[in-house]
Order: C-alpha cells, then structure tokens, then sequence
C-alpha cells in the first residue's frame, strides 16, 4: 500500500522534470495556432518554426562555433590537466606542494573579481569577437588538474617504471601509459569541462560582439531578449530545442557518466 | 632535457596562465577599484571615491537583498525536495534508473533553456502556472512583474534545475546508513522522527553542508535567469551582483566601479563561505 504512494509521488515528481522539456519540442514542431496551447503531441508536424529561425538569425554558423571552442577547450584541459597531474602525482622537485596549495587556492577563487580585469585582457591582447578570447581563458582548468592528479596516484609504479626501462619519455607515459589506463577520469574531465564550455554563456556575451562569433547559447540568448524573436513563441522554442538537444542525446547515451562525473565534482569538497 | 627541469616544463603551462589569467586579473582588479577608466581615455585615479560610492548607491544595496532573498528561499526549498525524493529514491522501488535520470536532466541543460522554458510557464496570460491558478477559481499572479514575486519565482526556477544534482548527492549518503541501524531503531521503537534526526540526519550533515555553499556562490553567481526573464526589473528586484557588475562594466563602460563591485561581491563570498565552514565544524 506504501509502495503506491512512492510511486505516485516519484511519477509526479518526474513529470514536473520532464514536462518542459516535452512541451518544448513538441511545441517547436507544432504548427502555429497549437503552440500557445501547452499541448504535449501536435496535430500535424510543422517545421516552420525552425525554417524561421534559419531565416532570422545564423544558429548553423553559432553550431560550429560552439563546437570549435567546446572542443577545443575540453581537448586543451585533458592535454594540460594531465601533464600537470601528473607532475604533482609522480614526480618530486621543489615547490611541488607549493603549486599544489596555488591550484586549491584558485578554486575557490570566486571569479566575480576577475571578470572585468580579464575582460581588459582580452582588449589588449586584440582577442574581442576571435575564438581566442573564448578559448584561451578557459584551457586551464584547477579541478581537472586535481582529478587527474589524484587518479594517477592509484596507477601503480611497476607500469611507470616498466615504460621508463623500455625508453619511453614523459610525455610518451602520460599519453601512451597512463591515458589508457585512466579512461574513467577523462571521461568524467571530459565530460564536465565540455558541459561547461558548451551551456557557458556570460563570457561569450562579453567578448563576442559580431553576430558571426556568437556561440550558441549566446545568440540564442540574444535572440529571446531582443525583440528580434517578435513573440514568436516557436521560433524561440526551436531555437532553445536545437540549444539543447546535443547535450540531451549526449546525456540520453552516457546518462551514468553524466551522473558520476557531476556527482563526484560535489563529493571532492 | 634535462631530468631536473622536466617537472617544471609540465607545470609551465599552468604557471603561465596562472599568472596571466588569474594572478594578474586579481592584483589589476585591485589597482582598478581607486581608478576611473572607460578602457579607451587615460585612466584617472580618484582614490576611494569608488569604495564611497559604492555604500551610498542603493542598486549595490539592493542587488545583495536579493541576493538574500533568493537564498533564503531556494536553500530550504532545496535541501527539503531532494532529501524527500533521495528518501523516494532510496525505498525498493522498480524503474529507479529511469527516475534518477529525469530528476536530473535539467541539471546537464543550459540555464539558457531552463530560462526560457520558465518565462512561457510565469507568462501572465498564456503560462501554466496562472491557468492552473484560473482552473481552480483563482487570480492570475504576476509571477515575474510583481516585484516582490518576481525574485521568489526565479529562486523556485533555480531550485527546479538544480535539485537533481543534490537528490543524487543525499542518495549516496542516504545508501552509506547501514540498514542494520534503522532495524535496530524500529526493535527500540523509535518513531519516524527519531530516526531522522539520529541516524539519517548525521549521515546527510556534510551533504546539507555542500548544499549551502554552493548555493551560496549560486545566489552570487545568478546571471542569465534574471538577464533573459526580467532585465533585472521590476524596479530592480531581481538585479543580481553578477547582473549589476555587467551592468557598470559593459553597458555604462565603469570599469572602475565595476571592478569595485567585483572585488566587493567577492569578499562577501570569500567571508560567507569561511563563516559556513566555521559553523559546522563547530557543530561536529
């Protein structure tokens, strides 16, 4: 009898999840006089919510910049986190605990002080509306850095020493060695830092101002706000689904991933 | 290379950026809260003129009431809903997958969607919300133009694309009670509430913890909801410090008074989250 209770309150607390979404994609294929009504499955299917939207504004051009700097930065953060990583893991020198201290420290560094004064960097570095401005802030990344290193802590020595007999430089044991072996902790990198750089969207709003440079969720935005959607609800629909819907599928496949790799974020504290 | 400077070569590029990117940006910001610059004409240095200005400008003052209002809302609403449907969660139940994962997804989702999915569900005539109000023989709210609602309804929004995470959170703490406590309870008699209080919640203490902080840095971070959904208004009741500081910085171009901010809004944060910490070990 208990157990129907869990269930009504478990199926209920699913639906007020769920429930946007649905009505978000299904109003953006609706045809237009279906939109307005909070309607879960549209009479006919209609497209032209998003033939609109590829009129208005350049959303395939916003896709490609958003997956060149997402790319780019996840690829930047696995290569640099690792290397880093691993030197505080597995080598010993001279102020090694000191870097180690400086990388807590820059975590919980609230970025509110930086924001304008990195702003003014990128001025002067002549990197407004490039994807250098985008990028280069965000290669580097503390929590990367200190999954990585605590990961390759539990990798045991006899492997590094082995690469290390056969003639193996560093870099040869960080890519070759100890990557393949540590499939978990770039998956879960991997995955945060794309998440991130993909939904991110106030630094993009201040230092892309060419609509031709605009990531995604910063020209979606700016289309929701400016009047250029004219309250046309599924136009701004679309344009939200198509947003959206890299990271849905992503998450539909490595759901578990998703997961964990949120969760152990939390846990780290 | 040598072996001796080979450790060094790989934490160069962390050092490098550290120092560009985060090391400088804090020691400018600094130098920029006694100067008035607009990046293009010479900058003038008008001593703490930022700092006075700041406690006399109301905007400021405001933006961090509602700072507080959306934490006082949106930290218990939080803490209350996932520890309930961790505990849903948590019961030997069928299709506990399927649910985790809807719990979850507006976590994964841009806050740009979640934004815009809200402001049809607060639309005044058309919204879910106000119809479901009419159905039942209410009055329709101005879920975003009252200005006292306007900041509530977003810390309810924030708190329905968050929860997911901190209901997985509770759950892995919920999972490390072993169940040998709770049969022992039930053979002493204890009531619902005993046992919530003396085994489950000593348990979930560091997660209500994580909770706090890092809404706390959430509530100061709040950005593209009240951008998108309100512009910061009605008669600012949902300016946000983030908001404010793009505000000076990026439409009035102050960059001396928005680094002031920025400074400012910082330390606020720095100082709540060392006084949290402070609390609960306290507590232990």
């Amino acid at each position: 009898m208990k157990r129907i209770f869990y269930y009504i309150f478990l199926f209920v607390g699913a639906i007020t999840f769920l429930y946007p979404f649905i009505w978000m994609i299904s109003a953006s294929i609706a045809p237009e006089n279906e939109i307005g009504n909070l309607i879960l499955f549209p009479s006919t299917l209609n497209f032209n919510s998003y033939k609109l939207m590829f009129e208005k504004i350049p959303i395939a051009r916003a896709f490609l910049n958003s997956m060149i700097v997402s790319s780019s930065i996840t690829i930047g953060v696995l290569v640099f986190g690792s290397m880093v990583g691993y030197a505080l893991s597995r080598l010993e020198f001279r102020g090694r605990d000191a870097i180690f201290y400086l990388i807590i420290f820059t975590m919980t560094l609230p970025f509110q002080i930086t924001l304008i004064p990195q702003y003014i960097l990128i001025v002067k570095f002549g990197w407004v509306d490039s994807y250098f401005g985008l990028i280069v802030p965000y290669l580097m990344n503390a929590l990367s850095i200190i999954m990585f290193r605590q990961y390759f802590k539990s990798i045991p020595q006899d492997l590094i020493d082995a690469a290390r007999i056969d003639g193996c430089g560093e870099m040869r044991i960080i890519f070759r060695i100890l990557w393949p072996n540590s499939i978990p902790a770039i998956i879960t990198v991997g995955i945060l830092t794309f998440m991130a750089s993909w939904n991110e969207v106030l630094w993009a709003l201040i230092v892309i101002r060419d609509e031709s440079m605009m990531t995604m969720p910063q020209l979606v935005t700016l289309f929701a706000v400016g009047g250029r959607a004219e309250s046309q609800l599924g136009v701004k629909l679309a344009a939200a689904t198509i947003l959206a819907l890299p990271i849905i599928i992503a998450y539909l496949f490595f759901q578990k991933y998703f997961i964990q790799s949120m969760a152990s974020t939390g846990l780290k504290e | 290379m040598k072996k001796k400077y080979l450790p060094y070569f790989l934490v160069s590029p962390y050092l490098i950026h550290f120092a560009i990117f985060t090391a400088f940006p804090v020691g400018f910001s600094i130098y920029l809260t006694f100067n008035n610059w607009n990046i293009i004409a010479p900058m003038e240095f008008v001593g703490l003129a930022n700092y006075k200005r700041l406690f006399s400008d109301a905007t400021f003052w405001k933006s961090l009431l509602n700072t507080l209002i959306f934490l006082v809302i949106h930290i218990p609403l939080q803490i209350v809903i996932a520890l309930f449907l961790a505990e849903l969660l948590n019961q030997k139940i069928k299709f506990r997958g399927f649910f985790r994962a809807a719990f979850f997804l507006p976590v994964i989702v841009s806050g740009v969607v979640v934004t815009i999915l809200w402001q049809q569900l607060y639309g005044f005539d058309t919204g879910l919300f106000n119809r479901l109000l009419v159905q039942i023989g209410l009055g329709k709210v101005g879920w975003l133009t009252d200005p006292n609602i306007a900041m509530p309804a977003i810390a309810v929004m924030a708190t329905w694309k968050n929860v997911g995470l901190y209901v997985i959170l509770f759950l892995v703490g919920l999972q490390t009670v072993p169940p040998q406590y709770y049969e022992a309870a039930d053979l002493e008699g204890a009531t619902h509430f005993q046992k919530f209080f003396k085994i489950t919640l000593p348990v979930i203490n560091p997660t209500i913890f994580m909770v706090v902080v890092l809404s706390t840095i959430g509530g100061f971070s709040l950005f593209i909801e009240p951008y998108v959904m309100t512009g910061g208004g009605p008669l600012n009741s949902t300016i946000s410090a983030v908001l404010y500081i793009y505000k000076q910085g990026f439409f009035y171009y102050h960059m001396g008074y928005a680094a002031t901010l920025g400074f400012f809004f910082a330390m606020i944060i720095l100082a709540v989250v060392v006084i949290q910490k402070r609390l609960v070990e306290k507590d232990r």
